[in-house]
């Protein structure tokens, strides 16, 4: 079983908790589910809609064809009609509407009128929408009655009341009235984890312990800050609204130098701002995390959709040079554990990370089993407390074989900690002289920069263990990619190579790291691992077919892979219309390559 | 006890004659009355000759970047509330490059100590006009003189109903020191604007121009009268007032968030075994 169901409306009409609503009965229920939004950047009015795919194996992409539409404006019907199955069904209100559909194929329910007979209050319209699906489907009522308990404890026995009667009303009307849904989706057992991609950052965060974050709202951004603010009292965090990005990067450096977990968040234009403070962590060896959600720019651009279209400035940009880690999460499971590794290894080599995601990863749900807190890294790398007041000399930027100086906490011992945006010696004074200068950025640079590639991973290969044709992709992606391999493999040899660790570029064998003197130093052993010999280069130079598939124009990842291997793309699939790929338009463009 | 000694820090490399020399001979003074040692607070400075004055000291330090005190001082301050947190920046940096977060610091009314070395000029850059350049003053990128309006710091404050709001002259260290020290008492975000005369680049506002004009406020001057004190702080010419110009006592913003109200963010550590239970919510 596979359904996909969409719900389109104008923004304030309670799409999104229609669907929020329809997906947690769902995973509730033990389905795998995946759902994705589209809205516009309006608080009334417009149009958005909510797709949700429910099925008994795992998705992870949202489908071109839809089985349920339901419709609460005009343009829901006239945009989505033609998206319908063969056996798909119209759910709308010609009342609501002022419209009349007489086809087969549509369901006129009068949810206003319902919810006014049966909950009392029309207000209640979209609760016997949803109820109505769940007729249609033949779902049990039992979990969406334990989530409007949930939902109106606060309001007290009659709205409950009302909204179980008008979802049952709605179910009602649908099971006697919809003489084509033959719907039977198998029944599952055990509840599944309903997750999206800002909220798998945000908890990535908390647990890695994170205690400070500031920032400047942005969309697709912040979700992050909004989850974080609502665990503030429970884990001891601070969330500050910054008066700007800057002030937000500089106010997260201030809190991580006084000795805390701290992260911002923005969008490419409010990381724009932040340049300047990224280039300040790394001089003054802060940890700092960064979340860049993408958004389609230049500019102000497509606010609320989705574009992959800042990986090279997430990569390149800031005023000098120095070491940096990118990470762009495929799923929300990816974007919980590697905003845990950002952590960590920001803190460990003291520098900025970045976690690069997009509106599409922010706002997808999916389903898990559940997330492993056994694989959350948590190491207190600061000195701190008695540890450091033990210590007889200390130094901030003291010359160490690793690079790493040990990073000190002000105001815990009588060691003096100073930091300096100006080149600096040891004990963080400002300096002029060239030798120190070169010496400081040895430290900075090429000490840390292999330990550094040591601890990244190389990319996922998923599919033919020797594929002609290989997919290359990176972040939001991965679950596209990867139901596109399930459905070519049937006939064709196919593989995917998602990249989530994007920078350091993840070293293959044949490509050894730069060094200070110009010579090649020695591979990461971790590089390859697990992918035969030569690792993921010569999976990819073995393949008759590579294809790079981006959200965005020119192909950014695909440079990267050139910059970093020398490796050229003979194909690219891009998109840049603001929208994500859909899967059986992804399979019908590889289709379009390989034949 | 502290000595001025503690506090020998990096050898300054203003020009001789500087009006900062007054400030780190005035800081160094009231932080040893203070009886406050070195490791014992932090100042955060920007970029100019003011931005230099951590190291020209002993104490922690975090000299970021041009304009950017007050942010970096402010998450300073928030993760570890229990430690002075001084910020330190020039006219510049403070009131041009970083003016954005001096209003929105005033507004949080977090409680940090501001002094800013207010030289009328940009010096480290050698010259151009500042926000507080007297109009009309002729510089080399400002050869027909200075059009704009003199930004008044002390009646910007004001207005923004800041904690504590004083002026004072480096060419006056007792008075300066007490400031200072007036300002590390008070509890709510203080602003010190210190006249600090720039002696190779501003020909305007030397010593003898300030020498001649500030006067101490009277001991009966109440700075707790918004109204007078913007009367004060619109006072410019013959004349200019030093003193504690406005005060009030606003709740601090450390004292209204929930989460620091029994330990500094910074000793709280980090208790994983409420996890399983968040993760719970999203089933
Ligand atoms: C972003 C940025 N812009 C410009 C500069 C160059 N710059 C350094 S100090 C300064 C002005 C200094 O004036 P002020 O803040 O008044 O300090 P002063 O040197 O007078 O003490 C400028 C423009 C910089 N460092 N960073
Ligand atoms: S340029 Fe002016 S402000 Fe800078 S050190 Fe020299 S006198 Fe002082
Ligand atoms: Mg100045």
């Amino acid at each position: 079983m596979d359904y996909s169901i969409k719900i389109g409306g104008e923004a304030g009409q309670g799409i999104v908790t229609i669907g929020d609503t329809l997906a947690k009965v769902f995973s509730r229920k033990g389905y795998h589910v995946f759902t994705h939004q589209d809205y516009e950047s309006r608080v009334r009015g417009g149009h958005n809609f909510f797709q949700i795919r429910l099925s008994d194996i795992p998705v992870m992409a949202s489908r071109d064809k839809i089985d349920i539409l339901v419709a609460f404006d005009k343009a829901g019907i006239q945009l989505h009609e033609k998206e319908l199955t063969g056996s798909g069904i119209v759910i709308y209100d010609s009342s609501a509407l002022k419209e009349t559909h007489d086809k087969p194929n549509f369901l006129d329910i009068p949810f206003a009128n319902l919810a006014l007979e049966r909950g009392g209050d029309k207000i209640m319209a979209n609760t016997v929408a949803i109820g109505a699906v769940l007729g249609m489907l033949g779902v049990d009522m039992d979990i969406l009655f334990e989530i409007i308990g949930d939902t109106f404890k606060k309001k007290g026995e009659d709205v409950i009341k009302g909204n179980k009667d008008s979802a049952t009303a709605g179910k009602e009307y649908a099971m006697t009235h919809c003489a084509r849904c033959s719907f039977s989706p198998a029944p599952q057992s055990g509840p599944k984890m309903l997750i999206n991609g800002s909220e798998a950052i945000a908890l990535g965060a908390i647990a890695s312990g994170c205690k400070f974050y500031s920032a400047y709202p942005m969309t697709p951004s912040t979700g992050i800050m909004n989850y974080i603010a609502g665990k503030e009292k429970e884990y001891g965090i601070i969330v500050e609204q910054a008066e700007d990005e800057i002030a937000a990067i500089n106010m997260a450096l201030g809190a991580s130098f006084a000795g805390v977990r701290a992260m911002t968040g923005s969008a490419g234009g409010g990381f724009a701002l932040m340049v300047e403070g990224l280039s300040l962590a790394a001089m003054t060896e802060t940890p700092v995390v960064i979340a860049l959600g993408q958004r389609p720019a230049p500019a102000t651009g497509l606010p609320t959709r989705t574009e992959q279209g800042d990986l090279s400035f997430a990569l390149y940009t800031s005023h000098g040079e120095f070491p940096r880690i990118v990470f762009a999460p495929g799923t929300p499971e990816q974007a919980f554990y590697l905003t845990n590794k950002a952590f960590d290894l920001a803190e460990k080599y003291q520098i900025p990370a970045i976690v690069i995601f997009d509106q599409y990863l922010a706002d997808t749900q999916w389903t898990y089993e559940g997330l492993d807190l056994e694989r959350i890294r948590y190491t207190d790398y600061r000195l701190r407390g008695e540890a450091l007041q033990k210590l007889p000399e200390y130094k901030r930027y003291v010359f160490t074989e690793s690079g790493v100086s040990p990073l000190a906490v002000p105001g815990d011992s009588k060691h003096l900690v100073v930091a300096d945006s100006d080149e600096h010696d040891e004990d963080g004074h400002l300096i002029e002289d060239a030798e120190t200068r070169v010496k400081m950025m040895d430290k900075r640079l090429f000490k840390k920069l292999p330990l550094i590639v040591s601890e990244i991973e190389p990319p996922v290969l998923y599919g033919s263990s020797s594929p002609e044709t290989v997919i290359v992709g990176w972040g939001s992606n991965y679950g596209l990619m990867k139901e596109a391999v399930d459905i070519l493999s049937k006939e064709k040899s196919i593989a995917m190579l998602h990249f989530s660790e994007v920078y350091p570029f993840p070293h293959p064998p044949l490509n050894p790291l730069p060094s200070r003197e110009g010579r090649q130093t020695v591979p990461s052993p971790l590089a390859g691992e697990g992918q035969g010999e030569g690792g993921f280069m010569s999976t990819l130079c073995n393949a008759k077919t590579a294809i790079c598939i981006e959200n965005n124009a020119t192909g950014q990842f695909a440079r990267l892979m050139r910059a970093e291997t020398g490796y050229e793309f003979k194909n690219r699939i891009n998109r840049y219309d603001g929208r994500p790929f859909l899967l059986e338009e992804l399979v019908g463009k590889i289709k379009g390559i390989i034949g | 006890m502290p000595t001025i000694e503690d506090y020998k820090g990096q050898t300054p490399a203003w020009c001789p004659g500087c009006g900062d020399f007054g400030i780190l001979t005035a800081f160094k003074q009231a932080v040893v009355e203070m009886g406050m040692e070195p490791h014992q607070f932090t100042i955060v400075s920007g970029i100019g000759q003011a931005g230099k004055f951590p190291h020209y000291l002993k104490c922690n330090t975090f000299n970021g970047l041009h304009g950017r005190t007050l942010p970096v001082a402010t998450g300073i301050r928030l993760s570890n509330h229990v430690m002075p947190v001084i910020a330190v920046a020039g006219d510049g940096d403070c009131y041009g490059e970083g003016g954005n977060h001096f209003i929105h610091a005033v507004r949080r009314n977090i409680n940090i100590k501001l002094f800013v070395h207010d030289n009328q000029i940009y010096g480290l850059t050698k010259g151009q006009a500042s926000p507080t350049s007297m109009e009309g003053m002729v510089t080399k990128t400002q050869p027909f003189g200075v059009f704009s309006e003199q930004l008044n710091p002390v009646a910007l404050a004001i207005a923004l109903d800041c904690s504590f709001v004083a002026r004072s002259f480096a060419g006056d260290t007792k008075h300066l020191k007490g400031m200072i020290k007036e300002a590390m008492t008070h509890k709510g975000f203080s602003l010190v604007d210190i006249f600090q005369p720039c002696v190779t680049f501003n020909k305007i506002n030397t010593f003898e121009w300030y020498k001649k004009r500030v006067y101490q406020i009277e001991p009966e001057y109440n700075p707790e009268d918004r109204v007078e004190a913007f009367k004060r702080a619109l006072e410019w010419g013959d004349r200019i007032p030093i003193g504690v110009i406005y005060r009030n006592h606003r709740p601090i913003l450390e004292e209204r968030v929930p989460v620091i109200a029994e330990k500094p963010l910074v000793r709280q550590g980090f208790d994983k075994s409420k996890l399983e239970k968040t993760l719970k919510e999203f089933y």
